[in-house]
């Protein structure tokens, strides 16, 4: 098995994502309030891990642009749930050894004196190990 | 009617408001808030991936001292609300994920989801009643124009959280009216603030907090209510706009004269 397909298997097992549901209709992307700060939208994720091009998905700005709104989990007519993939191909990169993409030591340097704990809480669960 | 509660991080700090409104209320309206002892961080956002299992322990650890005290949760953060209920549904659903948390936490009786979990608002919408809370209000807010801010967290996934119909809720609005305002009609109530994105890219934040912003204020609103510190946070420093934005705790105790 090459490595792209390991790749695709692990982030099919980790999402639990079955991207053969997808009929293409693109609502998913319509619905994303990230949409135009993405390189690759939701609807391209889904057909994007269905070919198995793991690695320009794991190389895009992209994976940080999601803002876990759900909205794709739940306007999705197929239950596709685009998110968690976009989801696991992030964590497959962070979980790679100095790979985290939030760093401790850079957030000083983002504060305001209003932002909520939960700010940084919920960025450090996303971006980093 | 006593409830297991868990405030969550953010209520200690930078959203106190939010929590001790909600105790001053519940004094009032007969019920009580039991804090869980040493209750941990529930980490901020679900942690949607299958073979995360670590990040999901503090949320069952919550969900399992409830059970032990015999009571249903009640949160208040629509963060603490979205992990705690989602990680209860993987405890319930999920035989795997279940399966690796029980081998981790090696409980006396393993947790398979039993306890229920309820956000404030419900615990005021289905264990008190909204009749209930407007005969209990003592200073009705006659003439305030209020926006209900729903967010993401409290009704997505909605086949998981069940909170109310994702797309056209009400509990919000039927609160307002209980506490005798007017609830605003608008569009953006439950698009997404940007969130946790305000951390490294506040333009996109702002863009997204002043849609909202723009919206509320479109339509006639003096206020706008949230249940979500990092919401109040976006939407107060990232929207752009001078509407106040206030906890939906701090309304209700001005109502129950109790602020």
């Amino acid at each position: 098995m090459s490595h792209s397909n390991n790749a695709t298997e692990q982030v099919l097992r980790s999402s639990g994502v079955d991207v053969r549901k997808c009929m293409r209709c693109g609502k998913c992307t319509a619905t994303c309030p990230a949409f135009d700060e993405m390189e690759y939208h939701p609807h391209q994720f889904v057909y994007m891990v269905e070919k198995g091009e793991i690695e320009k998905l794991a190389a895009s700005p992209s994976i940080y642009k999601c803002l876990s709104c759900f909205a794709c989990v739940d306007r999705c007519p197929r239950g596709v749930e685009p998110a968690k993939l976009v989801e696991a191909v992030r964590l497959a990169v962070i979980r790679q050894q100095g790979q985290n993409h939030m760093k401790p030591e850079a957030i000083p340097a983002m504060l305001d004196e209003d932002m909520p704990q939960q700010l940084f809480v919920s960025a450090m669960r996303k971006y980093s190990k | 009617m006593k409830f297991s509660y868990f405030p969550g991080c953010t209520l200690k700090t930078k959203g106190k408001d939010l929590d001790i409104f909600a105790r001053k209320s519940a004094e009032a309206l007969g019920f009580e808030l039991c804090e869980l002892a040493d209750w941990q961080c529930c980490g901020a956002v679900y942690p949607m991936a299958k073979d995360e299992i670590a990040t999901k322990l503090s949320s069952v650890r919550a969900l399992v001292s409830a059970r032990d005290e015999k009571r249903e949760l009640v949160t208040l953060c629509s963060a603490c609300h979205n992990v705690i209920k989602q990680v209860n549904n993987d405890m319930k659903t999920d035989a795997d994920i279940a399966l690796r948390v029980n081998n981790y936490l090696d409980l006396p009786t393993p947790y398979n989801g039993e306890t229920t979990v309820l956000h404030y608002l419900e615990v005021l919408r289905d264990r008190v009643g909204f009749d209930k809370l407007k005969a209990a209000v003592t200073n009705p807010l006659k003439g305030r124009r209020i926006a209900a801010y729903y967010g993401c967290l409290l009704l997505r996934p909605s086949k998981i959280m069940q909170f109310d119909d994702a797309e056209n809720p009400t509990i919000l609005e039927d609160f307002i009216r209980a506490i005798g305002a007017e609830p605003v009609t608008w569009g953006m109530r439950n698009e997404c603030c940007g969130g946790y994105i305000a951390a490294e890219d506040r333009a996109q934040a702002e863009k997204r907090s002043s849609t909202v912003m723009e919206d509320a204020a479109k339509n006639g609103a003096d206020t706008v209510i949230t249940a979500c510190p990092l919401c109040l946070y976006n939407l107060a420093k990232n929207g752009g706009s001078d509407l106040p934005v206030v906890y939906f705790t701090e309304l209700l105790a001005e109502a129950l004269g109790v602020k």
